[in-house]
């Protein structure tokens, strides 16, 4: 009430007039709003799509079919072994129970200074080759389009004779994470060749006694 | 002399400016929103340096959880009217003599990935509640029963059937026994499958001639 009577004294009784009102409107509540639902919409977007690694496996042979595989090399097989607690070994060649003595097997890591010093040590032609090429183009000396570039890359890949052949083989015991970061390796190092392959009894022998 | 003084301002900011670039944004985003769907479990995929993007249709996903439970995804196809869904859902449902009713079909067309044995799957359906239908989600058979081939194997082939373009995409957690991931890639095969997708985050790595072992 006592509002009231202190307007009606402001206006100490002179003429009466409209009262202006401001075509300004008060925009704040509806950014508000609008940042809320922002957020909002920010929030339960899948943004960023996930990345695939896309891997080929071999062909499986059929029973029926008579066994044909390429011979390779021996000193080009770098058999690569995981096992739990993501242990890596590796050693070159064949494991041939036949043929004793078994190969021995070397124990390295997933770290920077562990398989992939191997790997690029084995593959440091192809390597060399691939990065220098990929310099040259983002240096600009190289003007290439992207299919262009990804078909030369894997022509160089395929004239490569000197680079390991890389078998991947996990027992039970390994993760998931092993077999991805394994073949994330063949693809940082530019390896030309690898596969998965079914470990062979030979080789969880070996992994039975190798060094812990 | 007397100071002057500067005209008196409004402190007020003129928001409309400001409420102009907001409503872009949010039309934008409002259009092309893709909202996340459900997902069966939750997984913390392996990191990689693979650039290439996931495809948005055309794709089976197979998620395995860290305890090793699968489950199956698979999406309506680049042309929604083909139902691939539904079509796989009806080639099950005969394969394993269970009735869907017209309703039950749609809603399984609508919905993302799940994992349960058929046995469940309609009352998987039946529930109303999205909360309630996490309870039936204990994942798909893998193992062959009586010589005849796993639920998860079936699932496989009615979905290369109905779409012949179908791409597998294997979703695993780091931490899921390679084992599990073994069996299914196998079954894949043993279905003429002998190119996966690994669903992973990306993490760059850089390694450069200096790197190069002496």
């Amino acid at each position: 009430m006592a509002e009231i009577i202190q307007e009606e004294k402001g206006k100490k009784g002179g003429k009466k007039r409209a009262k202006k009102f401001s075509t300004h409107i008060d925009m704040t509540p509806m950014v508000d709003l609008m940042c809320l639902l922002i957020t909002f919409f920010m929030l339960t977007t899948a943004f960023s799509k996930s990345k695939v690694m896309v891997i080929t496996m071999p062909e499986k042979d059929q029973k029926d079919q008579p066994k044909d595989q390429p011979k390779i090399p021996a000193w080009r097989t770098l058999n690569i072994l995981l096992t739990d607690n993501d242990a890596v070994y590796y050693y070159i060649g064949q494991a041939d129970p036949r043929k004793p003595p078994l190969p021995t097997l070397t124990k390295t890591d997933f770290s920077k200074n562990g398989i992939r010093k191997v790997l690029l040590d084995k593959n440091r032609d192809l390597f060399t080759q691939i990065v220098t090429f990929r310099d040259k183009r983002r240096s600009g000396k190289l003007v290439v389009a992207d299919t262009t570039a990804d078909q030369e890359i894997k022509k160089m890949k395929k004239d490569d004779t000197k680079g390991p052949i890389v078998l991947i083989k996990a027992d039970d015991k390994a993760k998931y994470k092993d077999i991805v970061d394994i073949i994330d390796e063949m693809a940082i190092c530019n390896i030309a060749s690898y596969a998965i392959v079914d470990i062979q009894p030979a080789e969880l022998e070996m992994l039975k006694t190798a060094p812990k | 002399m007397p100071k002057i003084k500067p005209p008196a301002r409004s402190p007020r900011v003129d928001m409309t400016p400001m409420v102009d670039l907001f409503s872009v944004l949010l039309i934008f985003l409002l259009l092309t929103a893709s909202f996340r769907p459900q997902e069966a479990a939750i997984i913390s995929s392996p990191y990689s340096v693979s650039e290439k993007q996931a495809p948005d249709h055309d794709i089976m996903t197979i998620i395995i959880d860290k305890s090793g439970k699968v489950f199956f995804n698979i999406d309506n196809g680049r042309d929604t009217t083909t139902h691939t869904r539904i079509n796989v859902l009806t080639e099950m449902a005969k394969q394993y003599q269970v009735n869907f009713t017209k309703k039950e079909l749609q809603d399984f067309g609508n919905l993302a990935s799940f994992g349960m044995p058929m046995a469940n799957m309609k009352k998987w359906l039946d529930v109303p509640e999205t909360k309630d239908k996490e309870k039936f989600q204990v994942g798909i058979p893998t193992d062959s029963v009586d010589g005849r081939a796993s639920e998860l194997a079936m699932w496989i082939r009615f979905s290369r059937l109905a779409n012949v373009n179908t791409e597998v995409a294997i979703k695993g957690d780091g931490e899921t026994n390679y084992k599990v991931v073994k069996k299914v890639m196998d079954m894949l095969q043993a279905n003429r499958v002998n190119k996966f997708n690994l669903v992973t985050n990306l993490e760059k790595q850089e390694v450069t001639l200096k790197d190069l072992p002496k």
